[in-house]
């Protein structure tokens, strides 16, 4: 029996994968990066981004083990702003219950050995997927390049929906992206993210503790399972990227 | 005197000269650089002082309302005038002789203040090295080659978009094999056009001015993040002069915003600092098997995105004049293109009306553009200053299928040749009528009833 597919579908040109042993990038099928206030709704320019903003929500609180990708511009303390937007990153972690949160602290391949489930890598970020079994996820964070990297080896070999909150242009290759994400727009995001829900009638945990921890993160915070990602906020208890696990000796481990 | 006090050179010989001593360097060269400035305090005037004096305005003030005047001078003396405003950090030279004296031009801009840093490589391996080192670190960076300089520094240079390294080379081509020949043969922009980075041909000493400029600012683009290759048709259009409209000088681009690139530069403060990016240069057990795939992907995307670039900055990857129901349409790049302008002229004498095409950008080609300017053409003649015909290839892949355009690859003039613009003019005339070209063989026509001389064309492609 032929699969039915809606003609709105069928002319979305960017959309979970697999897309093949090595599909042509979203720029090859010409998909272009959208304009100011513009975003890109699965390759296509939508004219509103508030209408991709309300799509990414969706994904993330429906589909299994949404998780956000923080990179190294909010999980590093580069600057009062980059501090700013990674609270602005923690307030939309805070509206989506069980989502994972799991760092692109650097973009150097992790060897000799790699642990795909707590961290993601340009190298191979298809293995974090994979191992997870994650079905939407944000990047927020990650310099432009190595996020294209990834974003396209995603789209090959997973059926993961990805999205990019960009502070730049935006990515063709994620199914969903926003640009000029600065700490203001990711507030908004986060909005967004609340009203979605509220509209949906998801609940949040009446602990506030919604973000499900990896296993390294579970043992670094005591066995537990769960945490309320407002607590890390910068400045009020432990924060950056320790928090989830990555320390500073892995790094010089692998320099 | 004492004879044992006698001074005398390398030879043996007494030098007599009442001449001072001429410094050296290491290399024997004698050195003539300015200077370091002094403070206006002993009197002497700073020769900084313009240069301390310059504006920084935006790219497209600059570009497109600054008022600007004209002058008379070289494609070196161009290029020279457009690095002055455009705020370069460093400038590497290694003058292969005899290329150009744009090198040498940046360096008088570097005692002036307008370069902040100037210096001569050991030769274009270590230039293109250092170029890229000085762009992975964060600045803006230029450098010049010609001919079996470009060859010679290639390594360098095709990796440069694989590191995504914003950066504006000029090229002043010449011929590349035995025997050299200083004049224009650009056979060296067929090695340049898979390397990933864009590439503009200049016409002429304005397009020169205007590219380099446009250059720096296309390839330090978030979204594309790529070296820009400006490449010109050396001696003709270096070494000649010709009128440049430029803005005043009193006026500079922005500087580079590293931090906005699309990869993180380099930081030399931190160890360990690392030349090579993160990933993936040869670690491939320890990645997935297509990084290295996606990232190539990456590059010749970056390259499709500065299109939108080149369309603001630069008002489009080519232009078209009287294409419009023209019996033929000639489509040149640089120095070809102003020859071909002349045998546009020479044909409406003869009452052909015949169109031309000026590919200003070859990397990104503008494909689209060409489909649509070429869709109803009976009639295109491609003229080169090569052997190979590379823009004729590059046109016959792009139009294939969308035009029944009979494609002329030709004429070609190389190892340093002029392009008379009869020959031009012979080819449209015989592929309007069919009378058998004196310079063209017909297996380089595409679209005759021969279908072994057309499938002989699409071979080469």
């Amino acid at each position: 029996m032929a699969i039915k597919t809606s003609s709105k579908e069928q002319e979305r040109i960017i959309v979970p994968g697999p897309a093949g042993f090595h599909p042509p990038s979203a720029a090859q099928l010409g998909v272009m990066l959208p304009d100011p206030g513009q975003g890109l709704f699965y390759g296509i320019l939508e004219p509103n981004e508030e209408k991709v903003m309300e799509e990414v929500a969706r994904k993330m609180l429906t589909s299994p083990n949404a998780t956000i990708f923080p990179g190294p511009l909010v999980l590093w303390n580069w600057n009062e702003h980059a501090a700013e937007k990674a609270k602005a990153v923690l307030e939309i972690a805070s509206q989506i219950p069980e989502v994972l949160v799991i760092p692109m602290p650097d973009y150097r391949p992790k060897y000799p050995k790699i642990d795909p489930e707590e961290v993601i890598n340009p190298n191979h970020p298809n293995l974090t997927i994979w191992g997870n079994k994650i079905e939407a996820c944000i990047f927020i964070g990650v310099h432009c390049h190595y996020a294209n990297l990834t974003l396209k080896m995603i789209r090959a070999g997973t059926n993961c929906c990805t999205s990019a909150l960009c502070a730049e242009q935006g990515h063709e290759d994620a199914m969903l992206t926003v640009r000029d994400c600065d700490a203001a727009k990711l507030r908004r995001v986060a909005q967004v993210f609340k009203r979605v829900r509220e509209e949906m009638k998801i609940k949040l945990p009446d602990s506030g503790e919604n973000v499900r921890f990896t296993g390294t993160q579970s043992k670094v915070h005591g066995g537990k399972s769960h945490t309320n990602p407002m607590t890390f906020m910068p400045g009020a208890g432990t924060a950056s990227a320790a928090a989830f696990g990555h320390k500073a000796e892995q790094m010089q481990r692998e320099a | 005197m004492s004879e044992a006090e006698v001074k005398t050179n390398p030879q043996g010989d007494p030098v007599t000269s009442l001449e001072p001593e001429q410094k050296t360097n290491p290399q024997g060269d004698p050195i003539t650089s300015v200077a370091v400035p002094k403070s206006d305090s002993d009197g002497k005037k700073d020769p900084h002082a313009d240069a301390k004096k310059q504006k920084v305005v935006t790219p497209e003030y600059l570009f497109l309302d600054a008022p600007r005047t004209k002058e008379f001078i070289t494609g070196s003396e161009a290029a020279k005038e457009a690095i002055r405003r455009s705020n370069v950090d460093m400038a590497i030279a290694y003058p292969i002789t005899p290329q150009s004296e744009t090198m040498q031009l940046v360096g008088v801009l570097y005692g002036e203040g307008y370069v902040k840093e100037y210096y001569r490589g050991e030769e274009e391996v270590g230039v293109m090295a250092a170029i890229a080192g000085g762009s992975r670190a964060g600045v803006r960076c230029f450098t010049a080659t010609a001919g079996p300089g470009t060859l010679r520094g290639l390594e360098g240079i095709a990796s440069w978009p694989g590191h995504r390294l914003p950066a504006v080379a000029m090229f002043t081509c010449r011929v590349v094999n035995a025997p050299l020949a200083i004049q224009p043969d650009n056979i060296e922009i067929a090695y340049l056009l898979n390397c990933g980075m864009i590439v503009f041909h200049a016409e002429n000493q304005q397009d020169m001015y205007d590219f380099i400029m446009a250059g720096f600012i296309i390839s330090e683009k978030n979204d594309v993040t790529l070296p820009v290759g400006v490449c010109c048709d050396g001696f003709f259009v270096t070494h000649a002069r010709g009128y440049v409209r430029m803005q005043d000088k009193s006026m500079k681009l922005p500087p580079r915003e590293a931090w906005r690139g699309a990869v993180p530069v380099l930081d030399a403060e931190n160890p360990p600092a690392r030349l090579s990016r993160d990933a993936p240069v040869q670690k491939s057990n320890f990645m997935a098997y297509n990084i290295h795939a996606v990232w190539q992907q990456e590059v010749w995307a970056a390259v499709e995105r500065s299109r939108k670039y080149i369309e603001k900055y630069m008002g489009g990857l080519c232009t078209a004049e009287n294409v419009e129901k023209a019996d033929a349409v000639i489509i040149a790049s640089g120095s070809a293109a102003a020859q071909s302008r002349e045998a546009v002229r020479l044909c409406a004498e003869k009452g052909i009306k015949v169109g031309l095409i000026k590919v200003r950008s070859l990397r990104p080609f503008p494909t689209q553009e060409l489909r649509k300017l070429c869709k109803d053409v009976k009639l295109i003649v491609v003229p080169e200053f090569n052997y190979v015909g590379w823009l004729a290839k590059e046109v016959a892949a792009a139009i294939y299928g969308h035009s029944k355009a009979k494609i002329i690859a030709g004429p070609h003039v190389y190892g340093g040749q002029s392009m008379p613009v009869e020959l031009i003019l012979d080819e449209v005339e015989s592929g309007l009528t069919g009378k058998k070209s004196t310079n063209v063989p017909l297996s380089a026509i595409m679209g005759v009833d021969d279908p072994a001389a057309v499938a002989h064309f699409m071979r080469s492609i």
